[in-house]
C-alpha cells in the first residue's frame, strides 16, 4: 500500500494544509509519497521533503502545472495513480478543484472531506452541512480522497529527508489558461490555519465596522472571518466566509460577533476549541454551542474588549 | 448559444436533518425538498445569458425520482425553456451523475453546461468537475462571474486566498459560487407558463450507463453534541475566562 499526497503550494512554499493530508496518509498507513506539481517549485520539494517519514517527494515541473490548472494537473496526477493504493489531497480550493477530475478520469468515486479514517478503504465524512456524519466504504481499487484540515493534526514539517525524483509528462491539455488573481493582503494570519478567529455576521451592519474586530483581532494576533449572511450583504470578501460553503476552521478560540449561529455556520465553526459568542440577542441559537457567551450591544461591547485587551498588552 | 444546466433535488436547506435511529441516513419522508441553491445559481445564470442575447436556449436536467419534475419546473419557471428527467429510483453517486450528463449533452450537444458547486445534501463538490473530465472539456468551478467572449469564456473563480481569473475554450463547464448571482422568484404567470414547457423523460437504461454504487455508507450519526456554556455578565468576566480557565489567550 502507498499513499500520494498532493502538496497545495504557491511555487515558492508549501502550505500547512499538506501536513494536515500526510496526517490522514499516516493514519491510512503505507509508504507516503508527496507530488509537487508546479513550475519553479524545487523550495517546495525541498520543504515537503523535510516531512518526517516521507518515502519519495515527486517533483513535476512545466510551465503548464503553474497555476495548478485542473486541466493539466489532473491528467498528470491520474496517470501516477496507477502505482497507488491512495491518492489524497487537502480540501482546499485547489484540492476540490482537481481531484474530482482526477477520479473521474480513473473510473472512481472520490471521497470527499474525510474527517477520520476507520480502516484504508472505509472513511468518516460529513454530509448536510455537518449534521450526519457518514461512514462510507470504498469499492474502488484506488481511493481518491480529499482531507478536512480540521479532522487531522498537522504533521511535524521538519525532521524528514526524503529524496526528491522529478518526473516528466507533464503538458498542457490546451482547454485552460490562467489569466489573473486578486489575492487579498493581509497582515493577519490565515483563517484556515490561525489559533484565534474573530468572526462577524450581520449584525456588524456595515464593511466599514469590521474594522473593530480588525482592531481586536491585531491585539489577539488573530484572523478576521465572516458569517455568510455578511458575505451576502456585502461587508467583506468571500474569501472571509466560514462556513458549510466557505472555509472550514477548528481554532483553538473563536470569537463571533453579531453572528445568530445558522446551521451553515456553525458546520464552519464548531469544532473549535473554545466558543465564544457576543450578541444581542439571547436567544440566538450561536450561545447553544458556545462555551462563553455576552448578551449585549456589539458596539460597546468590542471597544471596550479592545480597550481592555490594550491595557492588558 | 443552447446552455444546459443540471438541477438536484434535496431536502431544503430550512429544513434541520434528523439522522433515522437505524443509522441507515436521515430522515426523507415528508420533509420539505426545494432545489439545491448553488443550482438555483446556475439556472439564473442561465437565464441572464438568455436575457443578454449570449444563450439561445436552456435545457434543465435533473436525475433522480419522479419527483424531480418539480425541480426541473422550478427551472423551467425561472426561465428554462424546456426540461430533461433521467428517472430512476436507484441511488445516484456523483459519478454515474456525471456519466449520465455526459450521455444527455452528447444528444444536446450544448456549448456550456452551468451547475452548483456542491449539492447541499452530501456535500460532495465533485459532479461538474468530473463531468469536466469525461467529456474532455475546460472546467470553470467555484464561479463568481463569467463572461463569453467569442469562442472563449473568462471565469473568475473564488479560491481560498481571494479570487482567479481564467480563460476557458468552450465548450466548458462552470460550477457557481454564492456570489454569481442572486436568483429570482418564479413569479405565478411564469410558473403557470412553465407547466406547459416539456419535459422528456429519460432512464439510466436507455442511456446505457451503470449507476452502481462505488460507495457503500455503513452508517450516518449524528455528530458529537457541543454543550452551551454559560454566559458571563462584562467583558472582564469574559477576558478573565479565557485568560485564567481556558486558557486561551
Amino acid at each position: 500500500m502507498t499513499v500520494l499526497v498532493l502538496a497545495e503550494h504557491d511555487n515558492k512554499t508549501l502550505k500547512g494544509a499538506t501536513l494536515n493530508a500526510v496526517s490522514a496518509a499516516q493514519a491510512i498507513g503505507g509508504e507516503i509519497h508527496i507530488l509537487v506539481a508546479g513550475d519553479g517549485a524545487r523550495s517546495v520539494a525541498e520543504a515537503a521533503a523535510r516531512i518526517p517519514g516521507i518515502a519519495k517527494v515527486r517533483l513535476a515541473e512545466d510551465p503548464a502545472l503553474a497555476h495548478g490548472l485542473a486541466e493539466n494537473v489532473a491528467p498528470l496526477l491520474a496517470k501516477l495513480a496507477g502505482e497507488y493504493s491512495h491518492v489524497l489531497a487537502p480540501s482546499t480550493t485547489s484540492g476540490k478543484n482537481i481531484m474530482p477530475r482526477v477520479a473521474a478520469l480513473l473510473d472512481v468515486m472520490q471521497i470527499s472531506d474525510i474527517l477520520a479514517v476507520v480502516s484504508p478503504d472505509t472513511f468518516v465524512r460529513p454530509i448536510y452541512a455537518g449534521n450526519a456524519l457518514a461512514t462510507v466504504q470504498s469499492k474502488d481499487k484506488i481511493k481518491v480522497v480529499t482531507v478536512r484540515s480540521t479532522g487531522f493534526p498537522a504533521a511535524p514539517a521538519e525532521g524528514g529527508s526524503a529524496a526528491i525524483e522529478a518526473v516528466s509528462g507533464a503538458s498542457s491539455a490546451g482547454l485552460s489558461e490562467f489569466v489573473g488573481a486578486e489575492l487579498s493582503k493581509s497582515e493577519r494570519p490565515e483563517l484556515t490555519s490561525a489559533r484565534i478567529v474573530i468572526s462577524g455576521g450581520r449584525g456588524m451592519q456595515s464593511g466599514e465596522n469590521f474594522k473593530l474586530l480588525e482592531s481586536v483581532a491585531d491585539k489577539l494576533g488573530a484572523a478576521v472571518g465572516a458569517s455568510r449572511a455578511a458575505v451576502d450583504a456585502g461587508f467583506v470578501p468571500n474569501d472571509y466566509q466560514v462556513g458549510q460553503t466557505g472555509k472550514i476552521v477548528a481554532p483553538d478560540l473563536y470569537i463571533a460577533v453579531g453572528i445568530s449561529g445558522a446551521i451553515q455556520h456553525l458546520a464552519g465553526m464548531k469544532d473549535s476549541k473554545v466558543i465564544v459568542a457576543i450578541n444581542k440577542d439571547e436567544e440566538a441559537p450561536i450561545f447553544q454551542v458556545a462555551d462563553y457567551g455576552l448578551v449585549g450591544d456589539l458596539f460597546k461591547i468590542i471597544p471596550e474588549l479592545d480597550q481592555e485587551l490594550a491595557k492588558g498588552k | 448559444m443552447k446552455l444546459l444546466v443540471a438541477v438536484k433535488r434535496v431536502v431544503d436547506f430550512n429544513v434541520k436533518v434528523r439522522v433515522k435511529a437505524d443509522k441507515s441516513g436521515v430522515e426523507t419522508a415528508n420533509v420539505k425538498m426545494s432545489m439545491n441553491p448553488f443550482d438555483e445559481i446556475a439556472v439564473e445564470e442561465a437565464v441572464r445569458m438568455k436575457e443578454a442575447g449570449v444563450a439561445s436556449e436552456i435545457v434543465a436536467v435533473s436525475l433522480g425520482v419522479a419527483q424531480c419534475q418539480e425541480t426541473i419546473r422550478t427551472a423551467l419557471a425561472m426561465g428554462a425553456d424546456r426540461g430533461i428527467l433521467v428517472q430512476t429510483d436507484a441511488e445516484l453517486q456523483p459519478l454515474a451523475v456525471a456519466k449520465l450528463l455526459k450521455a444527455v449533452i452528447e444528444k444536446e450537444q450544448p456549448k456550456l453546461v452551468i451547475l452548483g458547486k456542491q449539492a447541499i445534501d452530501d456535500d460532495c463538490n465533485q459532479t461538474g468537475q468530473m463531468l469536466a473530465a469525461l467529456l474532455g472539456w475546460a472546467q470553470g468551478t467555484f464561479a463568481s462571474k463569467v463572461k463569453v467572449e467569442g469562442e472563449q469564456l473568462l471565469v473568475t473563480r473564488e479560491v481560498d486566498g481571494g479570487l482567479e481569473t481564467v480563460r476557458l475554450k468552450l465548450p466548458a463547464v462552470v460550477t457557481t459560487d454564492l456570489r454569481l448571482n442572486e436568483p429570482r422568484y418564479a413569479s405565478l404567470p411564469n410558473i403557470m407558463k412553465a407547466k406547459k414547457k416539456p419535459i422528456d423523460t429519460l432512464t439510466p437504461e436507455a442511456l446505457g450507463v451503470d449507476v452502481t454504487p462505488r460507495l457503500v455508507t455503513l452508517k450516518v450519526e449524528e455528530p458529537p453534541k457541543r454543550q452551551a456554556g454559560k454566559k458571563v455578565g462584562s467583558v472582564q468576566e469574559l477576558l478573565d475566562k479565557l485568560r485564567n480557565e481556558a486558557r486561551v489567550i
